[in-house]
């Protein structure tokens, strides 16, 4: 067990890519962080670098507080699970479990003692006589976990182990992997491009964009406190909704009508530089049902009327989505999680809105809705940076904020 | 149409399950037998195509193979030389006798086997290596691959011309860097030339073949045991070969096969002076040379009979080389 240092690590590839750009990361001995972020966004890259498999090409990398950069992945002690499995086709599982074993030359005796309690913690020991070939997508996925647990390493490094897994298998293995991760208190290190795993699994998060690391921290403080619009619009599902604002006499003119600001946003709105025009940003669960609210609370956010368009009911609450007229919100980082997400979140004339409604509201599609939503929970981003304006010593305190 | 369209999915279904195993298999029958009454004429019909469609193919082959060899079969059966056709008849194994009692047979068995298990062995190695540096170079990939095929590229008869030139006393540059001595004319140094010869025209070859089987080992598998504390060679030894062996055997089948008749470069270096003889050529002597229909044909017998064996063996090797096959072997 180990803690690992990344100091301004970046990776350039021959063909002159930058992959990883200048990333600092302190991973404490027996955390576990996951990296997430888009495909592409040197997420893989990182991890190898940390295993060994890709060379550094500049910065420094600290493995137990000692620096790993020249040294070959067999000298490191680390473990790494793959997203293909990368079983060996021609061992039996139980040669599978015991390679790392063989090749660090421990007798016979103690590699079966090993390979037994792994497979046993792992539910394996009736499979340890199959080949991976006769195995289920869920069975490799444990025998490449047991492979990588044996050997007991400094550090598990894992690329998408479950994203091979079907949608139910994938969240029964997110709990394994996380058990076994408090079990033994191994240091982890975590790629994935699912957010849900992201939120889920782990002590913190990293979020990268073009091998750029863009917040760390742990998965609740990157929801409320997102640093910028690809943070905001990345973490949560459905994701925060983007609306245009324009600057105005001391208010934001937005779709959803006019919206007061407080001191601290009207001062940031004063510097030289700042941008006339805004992006409001508020997540789904921010907005509710005007007709459900007590006055004490409409006074802390503001009201808007549009059409329903779609009322999804889940039961414990609502998912309500509305069309609302009105210039798009627009910026490269949006562009991109767009890409990212298929395209389909983001299209359409006007802006959709997504809303997370009590189940008591009586709302219909079709009709028009009066909507209220949470101003102390609202973010502004300036689209040509990205920045949420909002953000004060880390905290987010919405628009009214003094 | 619509009553077709379910079994043939049934089916699809169930072939695609077999690959898990033997499990998958009784439910791939079940479907199998339940969809039987409907599709069974169909079936039927997609035989019968089956059989039409190889029926050319299957003729060409009776005609141009079958033909030969049994004919060839009919000779080695009877004392038949050219020079004396009167005395042709019937003798049933005698020619067999005759040559499997012959030293001159023994001698160019021997040789021939010499010359394939040196050859292929060292063809295996090189072509192994070639084949690393062909799959890992980044830069001029195109350029490294021609350079390399081109000893392969040129016929067998035109290289062994310019190795016996190269190694006549004299005027060969090769002969001149070994004192002007002659070593086409002594036994063991014309062996070793032969192979040589026979080793640079078809490397290439073997690492063309192996460069196939390279291609299969999958990237995250080198990059698992690298972090699981494999050396470089215990990743080729225990990891790669592995992977690689069905496309290693299919190689080492096609060289045996092929160095097993070696002909044209003992031909031209050595015509089989000095006990330099393959079986090939020896039954090239008597039939075509000789005129002794009887003997040539059994030895060609003999040769045909050797090759299916060894065919027989490499393929049976096969069988279990298949990775994941349960029934392949266990340490
Ligand atoms: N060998 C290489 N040569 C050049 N560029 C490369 C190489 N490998 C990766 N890249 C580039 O580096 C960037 C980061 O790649 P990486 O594999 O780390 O992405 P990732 O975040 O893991 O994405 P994914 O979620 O799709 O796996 C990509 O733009 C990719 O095209
Ligand atoms: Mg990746």
């Amino acid at each position: 067990m180990a803690d690992i240092v990344l100091d301004k690590v970046s990776k350039r590839f021959p063909d002159g890519t930058t992959a990883v750009q200048d990333v600092d990361l302190e991973i404490a001995d027996g955390e576990f962080v996951i990296l997430v972020g888009p495909s592409g966004c040197g997420k893989s890259t990182t991890l190898n670098m940390i295993a060994g498999l890709e060379d550094i090409s500049s910065g420094e990398l600290r493995i137990a507080g000692e620096r790993v950069n020249d040294k070959a992945p067999r000298d490191r002690d680390i473990a790494m699970v793959f997203q293909s499995y990368a079983l060996y086709p021609n061992m039996t599982v139980r040669e599978n479990m015991a390679f790392p074993l063989r090749l660090a030359k421990m007798d016979k005796e103690t590699i079966n003692q090993k390979v037994e309690e792994a497979a046993k913690v792992l539910e394996l020991t009736a499979l340890l006589d199959r080949k991976p070939a006769n195995l289920s997508g869920g069975q490799r996925q444990r025998v490449a976990m047991g492979r990588a647990i044996v050997r007991q390493p400094k550090a598990f490094l894992m690329d998408e182990p479950l994203s091979n897994l079907d949608a139910k298998l994938r969240v029964q293995m997110r709990t394994v992997v996380s058990r076994l991760q408090k079990q033994l208190g191994t240091t982890t290190v975590y790629v994935t491009h699912d957010q849900t795993e992201a939120m889920t699994l782990g002590d913190r998060v990293v979020i990268m964009r073009g091998g750029a690391v863009q917040q760390v921290g742990p998965p609740q403080e990157l929801y409320d406190h997102p640093r910028n619009l690809f943070v905001a619009g990345f973490i949560g599902s459905p994701s925060m909704n983007f609306l245009h604002a324009k600057v105005e006499e001391g208010r934001l003119r937005t779709a959803l009508g006019d919206v007061p600001i407080g001191e601290r946003v009207r001062r940031e709105l004063e510097a030289g530089d700042a941008p006339r025009e805004l992006i409001l940003g508020v997540r789904p669960e921010h907005f509710e049902d005007a007709a459900l609210i007590d006055d004490e609370t409409r006074a802390r956010g503001v009201e808007f009327e549009a059409p329903v368009d779609i009322v999804e009911s889940m039961g414990s609450d609502k998912y309500v989505y509305f069309t609302v007229e009105g210039e798009r919100a627009t910026a490269a980082e949006l562009e991109e999680l767009a890409a990212d997400a298929g395209a389909a979140d983001f299209a359409g004339a006007g802006s959709n809105l997504v809303t997370r409604l009590s189940a008591e509201s009586p709302v219909r599609e079709g009709e028009n809705r009066r909507v209220w939503f949470n101003l102390e929970k609202i973010h502004l981003f300036d689209p040509g940076s990205g920045r949420n304006l909002t953000l004060h010593e880390g905290r987010s305190a919405g628009a009214l904020a003094d | 149409m619509s009553v077709n369209a379910t079994p043939a999915g049934a089916e699809a279904a169930a072939e695609a399950e077999q690959p898990t195993g033997k499990h998958a298999a009784v439910p791939a029958q079940r479907a199998r037998r339940g969809a039987g009454a409907p599709l069974s004429d169909n079936k039927r019909a997609e035989r019968r195509l089956g059989w039409l469609l190889c029926a050319p193919a299957a003729l060409v082959m009776v005609l141009v193979t079958a033909y030969p060899i049994l004919y060839s079969v009919w000779l080695s059966l009877q004392r038949f030389d050219l020079r004396f056709p009167d005395e042709r008849q019937f003798v049933g194994l005698e020619n067999y006798v005759t040559v499997l009692t012959n030293d001159f047979w023994w001698t160019a068995f021997g040789v021939t086997m010499l010359i394939t298990v040196v050859t292929v062995a060292v063809e295996l190695v090189l072509g192994m290596g070639l084949a690393l540096i062909m799959h890992r170079t980044l830069v001029g990939r195109g350029i490294v691959r021609t350079a390399a095929l081109i000893p392969y590229g040129i016929v067998t008869v035109v290289a062994a011309f310019s190795w016996r030139y190269a190694w006549t006393p004299g005027t060969g540059y090769l002969a001149n860097l070994f004192d002007g001595s002659a070593p086409l004319t002594e036994r063991a140094s014309s062996l070793a030339i032969i192979m040589l010869a026979e080793i640079w025209k078809t490397t290439p070859f073997m690492a063309l073949l192996l460069m196939a089987g390279l291609a299969l080992v999958p990237e995250d598998l080198l990059k698992a045991a690298s972090t699981d504390g494999a050396t470089a060679w215990q990743r080729f030894t225990k990891v790669m070969l592995p992977v690689m062996k069905p496309a290693i055997l299919v190689a080492l089948l096609f060289r045996t096969l092929d160095a097993f008749r070696v002909f044209d470069n003992i031909f031209v270096l050595t015509n089989g002076g000095n006990e330099t003889s393959s079986v090939s050529m020896l039954a090239y002597n008597n039939l075509i040379r000789g005129l002794n229909l009887g003997i040539g044909s059994t030895m060609s017998v003999l040769i045909f009979i050797t090759v299916a064996i060894i065919a027989f063996v490499f393929v049976k090797l096969f069988g279990t080389a298949a990775p994941g096959s349960d029934d392949g072997e266990r340490r």
